[in-house]
């Protein structure tokens, strides 16, 4: 009887588990079926067609949002990794200094706030300056994503940092190596596998966001998910199944490209 | 050696100094685009609204007052804002409901996740990564097509002959609900199986050796030991859920608004900004109360684990 005792089953949690993963996929794997669906109706299956993706690749309104989308997605990231690279290495491998815990709740700052708060904090704020500049370009909704991403880019990088000691830097510095070279040819190299992870991570969260550029965007400045969110409004059409069903791809192709960055030590 | 020291004290305050230097732009951007914003927002709800949207500027606490209560145009006597407390009682409730939700489906999902064999827990976890990454506007959107009327879940109903006509799961708060448990759960499994996977086995074991049911094991034994990891999770969940956007606007519809949707529609159609304004301090109020006692619960079960 004590053989087959086993101390981690817990009754119905195996169950729950495969419940919950099956439900996790179920909506998103029916999603995708329907993009290929020949039927104009979402309800009802017509054959398997591609036209939905033809017509989304035709859309002009898609390919823009898409354009933009990327544009400032590609901004944002590289901006915010950089930036939050630059601060992890100011918030790390050190003695605690003054400032040090007002630097962190800065940084994870956004992370706090509900994102609707910021985003009308930020429709108020960027009406002012609009107002007083007369610029209404691209550059208020690359800034709130640069802001909000980096915290999520700051996070695999830090940690990255955390786990590499100063060793080789100090090594390096016994060698005569100036400050720049020991950082170009030391810590650079081995904290680029997190400062990739930090880049992916904050493309995917300015990809994704939909409550601060929806509230900050001016006219004509959609990105993809606001207009997907505008169409899915206005009444659905199997077209938003082949977006999403792209959308889809390049979010898991990101996401297993990070989940392998990420894992791999040293 | 005075020197010494000073020459050691001087390099320190230059290490100081260019650790500022190198925050400083990360700093800069969040001040400018994420929290700076926020004082603004207090500033505005202490303002009179403009006609067209905006602010006219001179004092007002009328924005604050009508945050709950309204004025009655006859009279001029405060009474409770029937609507606004209905949408603040519906936001926290369904808030709530879902943290309470994702927890008892998050758990043990996270307990299986945990207890797998090393190799297969790489998978199970990139498996709960994907959702957690994908678009919450694209998860939303699938389930509203899974619970529509003419959705999987009706067709079924219908072809079965358990209903005869659709039930009605859209635009109602269900459907909210719902969509919120779903788009959330990766963000409460998560964080438990963090500390599930600390878990060590060897205390469970010595719970059994000393005849405890699988039940008083769950419950003296794992759930305090994952507990760190529950708090977190459900303030992970109720935050975001709280000040949920999206899934209410596409799953509510007009009638089923939440916190957020009323706050956006102040700055639309109510032109109302200092209302807005107040409205958005106001949930920021909440959740800084329920961060507030996550961090002093993580602080108490800091010490009592080491």
């Amino acid at each position: 009887m004590a053989s087959n005792f086993s101390i981690k089953h817990q009754p119905g949690f195996t169950a729950i588990a495969a419940t919950c993963f099956v439900v996790l996929y179920l909506p998103i794997i029916v999603l995708v079926i329907y993009a290929f669906n020949a039927a104009t109706s979402t309800s009802e299956w017509g054959g398997f067609s591609l036209k939905w993706f033809q017509s989304a690749y035709q859309n002009t309104q898609v390919i823009d949002a898409t354009l933009r989308s990327f544009q400032i997605g590609a901004i944002a990231a590289v901006l915010s990794t950089i930036f939050a690279t630059m601060a992890a290495l100011a918030t790390t491998r050190t003695n605690s200094y003054p400032g040090l815990t007002f630097k962190y709740a800065a940084i994870n700052q956004p992370l706090m706030v509900p994102e609707i708060v910021t985003a009308v904090a930020l429709l108020i704020f960027f009406s002012r300056v609009k107002i007083f500049t007369g610029y209404s370009g691209l550059g208020y909704l690359i800034a709130a994503h640069t802001a909000f991403c980096i915290p999520f880019a700051y996070l695999p990088i830090r940690a990255r940092l955390e786990n590499m000691d100063l060793t080789l830097e100090r090594a390096a510095a016994d060698l005569y190596a100036t400050p720049w070279k020991t950082f170009r040819r030391i810590t650079l190299p081995l904290l680029w596998p997190g400062i990739l992870a930090g880049l992916m991570l904050a493309f995917v969260i300015s990809l994704d966001d939909v409550v601060i550029t929806e509230f900050v965007k001016s006219g004509g400045q959609d990105t993809l998910p606001t207009y997907m969110l505008g169409q899915i409004r206005r009444g659905i059409t199997p077209e938003i199944n082949a977006i999403s069903t792209a959308f889809l791809l390049l979010s898991v192709a990101i996401v297993t490209l990070f989940f392998f960055v990420s894992r791999k030590r040293d | 050696m005075a020197t010494a020291e000073e020459v050691a004290k001087a390099a320190e305050r230059r290490d100081v100094r260019d650790r500022w230097l190198l925050s400083a732009p990360a700093l800069l951007v969040i001040l400018l685009a994420a929290t700076g914003p926020l004082l603004i927002v207090v500033v505005y709800s202490f303002l009179a609204p403009g006609a067209y949207g905006d602010v006219k500027w001179q004092f007002s606490s009328d924005a604050w007052t009508s945050v709950f209560l309204e004025r009655d145009i006859f009279d001029d006597t405060l009474s409770l804002a029937a609507a606004h407390v209905t949408i603040f009682w519906r936001s926290i409730k369904l808030a709530g409901v879902t943290t309470l939700a994702t927890l008892a489906l998050g758990f043990p999902t996270a307990y299986f996740m945990a207890t797998r064999s090393e190799k297969t827990r790489d998978l199970w976890l990139f498996l709960i990564t994907i959702p957690f990454w994908t678009n919450l506007l694209i998860r939303t959107f699938a389930v509203l097509q899974i619970i529509r009327n003419e959705g999987i879940i009706n067709t079924i109903l219908l072809k079965l002959g358990i209903v005869s006509a659709p039930v009605q799961i859209l635009y109602t708060d269900t459907a909210i609900l719902i969509g919120m448990a779903y788009v959330y759960l990766p963000l409460m499994v998560l964080p438990i199986y963090a500390s599930m996977e600390k878990l060590d086995f060897r205390l469970v074991e010595a719970g059994y050796d000393l005849y405890a049911t699988r039940f008083r094991v769950l419950w003296r034994i794992i759930f305090p030991l994952v507990k760190p990891g529950v708090i977190a999770g459900s303030i992970l969940v109720f935050i975001p859920a709280l000040g949920a956007y999206v899934t209410p606007s596409i799953l509510g519809g007009g009638k089923n608004m939440m916190l957020s949707n009323l706050i956006e529609l102040q700055f639309g159609q109510g032109r109302n900004w200092p209302l807005g304004s107040a409205l958005s301090i106001t949930v920021m109020i909440i959740v800084m109360v329920a961060l507030l006692a996550y961090v002093r619960n993580a602080s108490k079960s800091g010490v009592r684990h080491g």
